[in-house]
């Protein structure tokens, strides 16, 4: 057996139901819990930032004050108020001086970590075309830093830039200042908001004009620290006529407490640039009775800002005990091309509230919203999504679908779409269907031979199939087995 | 003589608290083709869906005895991995999941169970072709939905693709000939004669003595109200057609 075959079985078999549950036990760097002005500069000090960002962080925290118990409350999720004081805005595993210049300075422990969880951090593997790791540039950011971008020489001789975000603070200023909070501005919302002031790591993209960038480039999050939040922002750029295709995955430990996730992630496509961003969300989702587990609110937009570019979101959402994320677009340029593709699934006692806005600015700009929503066990599901067509907006077209799958009847599937036309040629289509996976279908596939968790899977992946075959084929099989694994027990 | 590959006793069993097998006494021996006649609601497709295992069906009495095994104690798939195989009157439609990815799932699954190898992509391929051709079934038929937009008749030939890719021991088509046109039912018939062998078993449930032109049983039995109210040889199935199932019918 090879050693990242076993230590995969060893997780699995160690942590249950759950199999990226275990926690890393290193030694880890932490702010004081609860949060202030002081806190914002801890970190802004940590990350050695320059005075620009300090000052943009501190404007992000007196707009955070000033939102103070404006958590948005109309999402169909409940849960216990927040107490932000409580939560710790910054651990980081603890290192000698600067951050790791190359893998062999990474601590030992944490490389294991991300060989357990199957992520290729060490290249020489991915080279030699070792199972299950493509081509395919990693990012590693474990709780608020990044330990390891993989790849980073070969992206550069084609002039993309692939980094943490703090380290694209200090070696491309101009780019980091011209666009963070462009596309979501430090008072967007409350969570966005706190997001700004404390954001501890993420990844940066630049892809230059007419480059192509030459492989699927991929941050890998994980969440490790007890009583941390993690507040990434992830920020990409696609110069003109360019194009990039970024995947994100994500896992954290199984605990019983709730631990909360609020990233921001902008994407800027110019001019014919197209940006592809692909999530495969497996936070923990807390255990049956709904203990534990990650709040992931999340606040992603891409705005097509040239004519003719285009940004397309695919999410697959398994994880986190509630999901609250509409990635959108902003379609600014003419002819610009919004996509959003979600397979979002409540299974245990999941709450997802998910969707996304398509706000039409354009001439002749188009979008297509393909959702499929899949409650299971007690899980609460809501398909939210808004359609907007501007008044300058002559000639934009959406087609939006959502479907939901209902597994047992404990369940529950929601759909609220908005539509706001202020254009009178715009062309709005919304389809939706609710359906069950039915005693007949079920009976049909074990009688040919599969077990019930098999058939479910079967079905549910049959249900997903527009959405998975958008999927790079790296997350396509992940998805497919992480669907069936978020469905186990699903059937009795 | 060695046991019968499928032995049933006295099976009763009820749907919604209402009794629809009545004591069903059969038995068929491997090699054997049967055909089951009766009239509607009689319980043909009851007794299949109780000897695949479907939910819903209890069994209230009785027993099936299977290659020497106690079917009725074996989960439905487990029934499948042995060998049990059965053509749906009304087959499911699975959107979204392609009729190739659907067999061999389900054939791999099989081996799986039997510490069977699984069959790749590519041989799957290589007999799903052939089986197709023999069947004279598009080979568009593998990229299509699970009987997702079939017509009735492309649904009961598909029945028949997978039966002849999974290579049962006991199959049970139930009433497998209804909608199909004239051509089709040859052409299904010709697949089912293709199965016939020393070691499996065909149940062929079926209405019309037109199939049995085609497919021609070793015995006939009749189903009525929930019992085997005769059986016999192939001249039964002609007597039917002529006389109808008056005589069986419950006072
Ligand atoms: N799921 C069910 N729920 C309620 N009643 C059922 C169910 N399945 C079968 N029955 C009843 O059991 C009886 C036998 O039905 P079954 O389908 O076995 O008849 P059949 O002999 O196959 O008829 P046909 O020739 O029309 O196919 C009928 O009265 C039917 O209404
Ligand atoms: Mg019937």
């Amino acid at each position: 057996m090879t050693p990242l075959r076993e230590t995969v079985e060893t997780v699995e078999r160690a942590s249950g139901e759950y199999r990226y549950g275990f926690v890393t036990d290193i030694e880890t760097e932490r702010a004081p819990t609860g949060l202030n002005e002081e806190i914002v500069r801890f970190i802004s000090a940590k990350k050695e930032e320059p005075e620009w960002l300090l000052e943009w962080r501190l404007k992000a925290f007196r707009m955070w004050l000033g939102l103070e118990d404006r958590e948005p409350r109309w999402a169909n999720v409940h849960f216990p108020k927040i107490d932000f004081q409580e939560a710790c805005y910054y651990a980081a595993p603890k290192q000698e001086g600067d951050g790791p210049a190359s893998l062999d300075e990474v601590d030992p422990e944490l490389l294991r970590t991300y060989e357990k969880l199957g992520i290729p951090l060490r290249e020489q593997e991915v080279l030699a075309g070792v199972a299950g790791a493509g081509n395919v540039a990693v990012d590693a950011v474990f709780d608020s830093v990044s330990v390891a971008t993989t790849f980073k020489d070969k992206l550069a001789e084609m002039g993309v830039i692939f980094c943490p975000i703090s380290e694209a603070v200090r070696d491309h200023p101009e780019l980091v200042r011209k666009y963070l909070g462009s596309v979501v501005p430090q008072g967007d919302n409350f969570y966005a908001a706190l997001n700004s002031a404390v954001f501890s790591d993420g990844s940066f993209v630049y892809v230059p004009k007419g480059v192509q960038c030459p492989m699927e480039l991929s941050t890998y999050f994980r969440i490790n620290a007890q009583g941390t939040g993690q507040f990434e922002r992830t920020l990409i750029i696609a110069d003109e006529g360019s194009r990039v295709s970024y995947l994100e995955g994500c896992t954290a430990p199984q605990r019983d407490e709730n631990q909360l996730h609020a990233a921001v992630v902008e994407l800027v496509a110019l001019k014919d640039a197209e940006i592809k961003y692909s999530t495969v969300q497996n936070w923990y989702p807390g255990d049956a009775e709904g203990k534990g587990g990650i709040y992931n609110f999340v606040t992603k937009r891409g705005a097509c800002r040239g004519a003719d570019s285009k940004i397309s979101w695919t999410q697959v959402e398994t994880g986190s005990a509630i999901t609250w994320k509409y990635p959108s677009v902003l379609l600014q340029g003419d002819r610009s091309i919004g996509e959003f593709y979600s397979v979002a699934i409540s299974n245990l006692r999941q709450q997802a509230d998910t969707g996304t806005k398509m706000i039409h600015l354009g001439r002749d700009t188009r979008s297509t919203i393909i959702s499929k929503g899949i409650s299971a066990g007690r899980g609460q599901q809501t398909y939210r999504g808004l359609v907007r067509v501007q008044p300058k907006a002559g000639g934009a077209r959406n087609f939006t679908q959502c479907d939901s799958l209902l597994i047992g009847d404990t369940c529950g599937g929601h759909t609220v779409p908005y539509i706001d036309v202020r254009h009178p040629g715009a062309e709005v289509a919304h389809e939706a269907t609710t359906s069950r996976i039915s005693d007949a279908q079920l009976f049909y596939c074990r009688q040919r031979g599969l077990d019930p968790e098999e058939a479910v899977s079967m079905i549910v992946n049959g249900f997903c199939r527009d959405v998975l075959q958008q999927l790079p084929m790296e997350f396509a099989v992940e998805a497919q087995k992480l669907l069936g694994i978020s469905l186990e027990g699903a059937v009795g | 003589m060695s046991e019968p590959l499928l032995t049933i006793r006295n099976l009763r069993a009820s749907v919604d608290d209402k009794e629809v097998l009545k004591g069903i006494d059969l038995s068929v021996a491997a090699g054997e083709v049967a055909a089951i006649m009766g009239p509607n609601g009689s319980g043909k497709s009851t007794l299949s869906n109780v000897l695949a295992g479907r939910d819903g069906y209890e069994v209230t009495d009785g027993e099936v005895r299977y290659d020497g095994q106690d079917l009725l104690a074996m989960e439905p798939e487990e029934r499948a991995a042995t060998g049990v195989f059965m053509a749906f009157q009304y087959p499911v439609e699975i959107p979204g999941v392609v009729n190739a990815t659907f067999t061999r799932t389900a054939l791999n699954a099989q081996r799986k169970a039997r510490d069977e190898s699984a069959i790749d992509a590519i041989d799957f391929l290589k007999r799903a072709r052939a089986t197709l051709a023999r069947l004279e079934m598009d080979e568009d038929f593998l990229r299509r939905d699970v009987n997702a937009g079939f017509s009735g008749g492309e649904k009961k030939r598909n029945e028949i693709f997978q039966m002849a890719m999974l290579e049962p021991r006991l199959a049970i088509l139930d009433e497998t000939d209804s909608g199909l046109d004239i051509d089709a039912l040859r052409i299904v018939a010709t697949g089912v004669n293709a199965m016939r062998n020393p070691e499996r078993a065909l149940v062929v449930i079926t209405h019309y003595q037109r199939l049995l032109e085609y497919v021609v049983p070793d015995s006939v039995h009749v189903l009525a109200d929930g019992r085997i109210a005769r059986s016999g040889d192939r001249e039964l199935a002609l007597e039917l057609e002529r006389a109808g199932y008056a005589a069986f019918q419950p006072a």
